[in-house]
């Protein structure tokens, strides 16, 4: 990938740049700025925000209703009692991995690419960490106790039990979230500098006052914006690959069919990276088009995205295949039995969905026709997505409903407020979103005007 | 262009990151203190009851013995609560007029119980047996205080788990010889000569330091 960043030559015009042409420090702060400062609050954005606000209020009604009857109202039944919850939890932290990625290890590595996409796909991060978070502790059946996982001085003289990978799994997305949020809110500062001194309404020169914490720009400031970047950012690297690493002990440490084995931690850190890039392009294509930023996130840009897409994806499918030899190699009745039971068990139609959904069909990303075709790119991110959902649920229910004794086996089915849960937790990331986009710049206005500065200086020496 | 705030905010916004500090300092300190406060416990909070029974009259001045009216202890998870007949025993040869005593007299008339009110009272999800407590060299005054000296009963520990663990981490600093169980003014001696006798007692007894959540949550 780091031919991506090639740099021009000669002063031929790049036929494939990673910024739109004639674009100046001006332009680039305008066009950002406008849209949350100038553009009138048009009746699509009211529309989307409506339908994701009604979403979040079934999440509301679910989560009150959960409360209330406990859950039970879950289909989760004795053998399976993880069901949609952590199908949802682990999908929605694996999409969060895209944005630290993006925003932490592409910086580290000067991919220069990655500056127009890396602050929405940080706030999708955000975000989906956030309905993530929720699962764990609405399946707890005692939400209000969630304080229990925390290690803190108590009159029960209690620690939580620090050799389950629940609790690990507190301490990983917990720092996850506030690394995020962190790099994500040093990031804006300089940018809410801007609309700051943008800003004609009172009001908002006193928010972006407020939250740019009295940035004025000064060599001072810039110096330590960027050492505190970097520190960030190299603080946030390791936490790509921990963090669902720790989310694949809650299945290794455990020892049911399917489960237990060595290769979960690599291609779950995979397939959280598929996951999250199939959810930037979900995110990045109809927003690059409703708000004409076309010359800000590049074909140039999608089409990287889809290459990375690509390479997860393959390792994801390795990790199906070892997965599968693994369970037949280990002459264990159980594994065996697992895998057969995935192929052709009551839940053989999920899986060979999912083989469909994360390694054939992706496979169209070899073309570079693919590649530059929006509406299909498109459309292959909403496969992934659902074939990375697909992939939790086979991992956790077909395990779980079919362990070591028959006579305990049993079939999971959701429930309405199952379906409900999940759909309340887009509600939450929609919503979230749709303010997100309104209220701050999306694309990194500094990061882009010094991409503009370079690109510009290398026409100029060449 | 007119500056947006005016200077004081430098300061404030320094000082709201002190602040910050020091406020969610003060709250953790704050939650703690109210868990840990008798209005939160109701340790040492006395509580009214039908009739004003006075444990320091009765084992104390009087040294009547805890199992005269706690029958059940050495025998039962519950140490008992009295019928009224245990208290006509006496009661009816001694102020047998009292007006104090007329809801004693009136509950052995119409043969209905005095309905004391519970005060050291364990939630349900807790196991817990007198009869082991009292058989191991717990006394008495471990748990339930300086009873001798309570005119009304008062709750002498949290009930907290912390407390429950206190002593089953290090029984050797609580455990007492068998023969002082029942005793009320029972004096530890000094903390070395206490955890020197404690050591010899939990050998002799054969006290084991039970821990898992299954010993009382079971």
């Amino acid at each position: 990938m780091a031919s991506e960043g090639s740099h021009n030559t000669a002063g031929v015009a790049d036929p494939d740049p990673i910024i739109g042409p004639g674009h100046t420090f001006e332009t680039v702060t305008d066009k950002i700025s406008s849209i949350v400062l100038t553009r009138p609050v048009t009746p699509g954005w009211v529309f989307g925000l409506l339908i994701a606000f009604g979403a979040l209020m079934l999440l509301n009604l679910t989560i009150t209703l959960l409360m209330i009857k406990g859950v039970g109202i879950w289909g989760i039944r004795v053998p399976t009692a993880w069901g949609f919850a952590i199908v949802n939890f682990v999908w929605w932290i694996g999409i969060g991995h895209a944005g630290t990625l993006i925003s932490a290890i592409l910086l580290l590595l000067h991919q220069k690419w990655r500056t127009s996409i890396n602050r929405f796909a940080e706030a999708m991060t955000l975000f989906a960490v956030m309905c993530a978070g929720m699962f764990p502790l609405l399946h707890m059946g005692r939400p209000w106790m969630f304080f229990y996982l925390m290690p803190y001085p108590n009159p029960m003289w209690m620690w939580p039990q620090f050799r389950s990978p629940l609790v690990w799994d507190v301490f990983a997305v917990t720092t996850y979230l506030t690394v995020s949020l962190l790099f994500w809110f040093v990031g804006l500062i300089p940018d809410l500098a801007t609309l700051r001194d943008r800003a004609k309404n009172k009001t908002a020169k006193i928010i972006y006052g407020m939250l740019s914490m009295g940035w004025r720009g000064s060599a001072i400031h810039w110096s330590r914006y960027e050492t505190a970047s970097l520190l960030l950012a190299g603080l946030a690297t390791p936490l790509v690959v921990s963090v669902h690493t720790v989310v694949s002990f809650d299945f290794t440490i455990g020892i049911i069919p399917g489960w237990h084995t060595t290769i979960f931690p690599p291609y779950f850190v995979a397939g959280a990276i598929y996951s999250g890039f199939a959810m930037v392009l979900t995110l990045a294509i109809p927003i690059r088009k409703f708000y004409h930023l076309e010359d800000l996130v590049t074909a140039r840009h999608l089409d990287i995205m889809a290459k990375v897409m690509l390479a997860t994806g393959l390792i994801v499918a390795y990790g199906y295949l070892i997965e599968a030899f693994l369970a037949f190699y280990s002459g264990d009745q159980y594994e065996i039995y697992m895998m057969k039971n995935r192929f052709h068990g009551p839940y053989a139609p999920l899986y060979w969905m999912l083989i469909s959904c994360n390694i054939i069909i992706p496979q169209l990303l070899w073309s570079r026709k693919v590649r530059r075709n929006v509406g299909l790119l498109f459309v292959l991110s909403l496969v992934v997505n659902m074939g990375m959902w697909l992939e939790r649920f086979v991992i956790i229910v077909i395990s779980l409903s079919r362990d070591f004794i028959p006579s305990s086996w049993g079939m999971y089915y959701p429930t309405r407020w199952d379906w409900a849960t999940y759909i309340g937790t887009f509600g939450l990331f929609f919503t979230l979103f749709f303010l997100f986009i309104r209220f701050l710049p999306m694309i990194s206005i500094v990061e882009v005007r010094s991409l503009v500065h370079e690109t510009n200086e290398e026409k100029g020496h060449s | 262009m007119a500056q947006i705030f005016h200077r004081s905010t430098n300061f404030i916004s320094r000082l709201s990151i002190y602040g910050a500090v020091v406020i969610i300092g003060a709250l953790g300190y704050a939650l703690y203190a109210i868990a840990m406060s008798p209005w939160y416990t109701d340790q040492n909070v006395k509580r009214q009851q039908p009739v004003p029974f006075s444990h320091r009259h009765h084992a104390g001045e009087l040294g009547i013995d805890c199992r005269y009216c706690h029958t059940s202890v050495e025998k039962s998870s519950f140490a008992g609560v009295p019928p009224t007949q245990t208290c006509m025993t006496c009661h009816s040869q001694i102020w047998t007029n009292a007006s104090m005593l007329e809801p004693v007299r009136a509950s052995y008339r119409d043969d209905k119980s005095i309905e004391w009110i519970r005060v050291n009272a364990l939630p349900d999800f807790v196991y817990f047996d007198h009869s082991i407590h009292v058989a191991k060299g717990v006394g008495c005054t471990t748990c339930h205080g300086q009873i001798a000296e309570m005119p009304l009963t008062e709750r002498a520990g949290t009930l907290y788990m912390s407390w429950c663990l206190e002593c089953h981490r290090q029984p050797e600093k609580y455990v007492r010889p068998k023969s002082e169980v029942f005793n009320p003014y029972y004096e530890p001696p000094s903390a070395g000569e206490q955890l020197k006798m404690g050591k010899k007692l939990v050998a002799e007894y054969n006290i084991k330091s039970l821990q898992t959540c299954s010993t009382c949550h079971r």
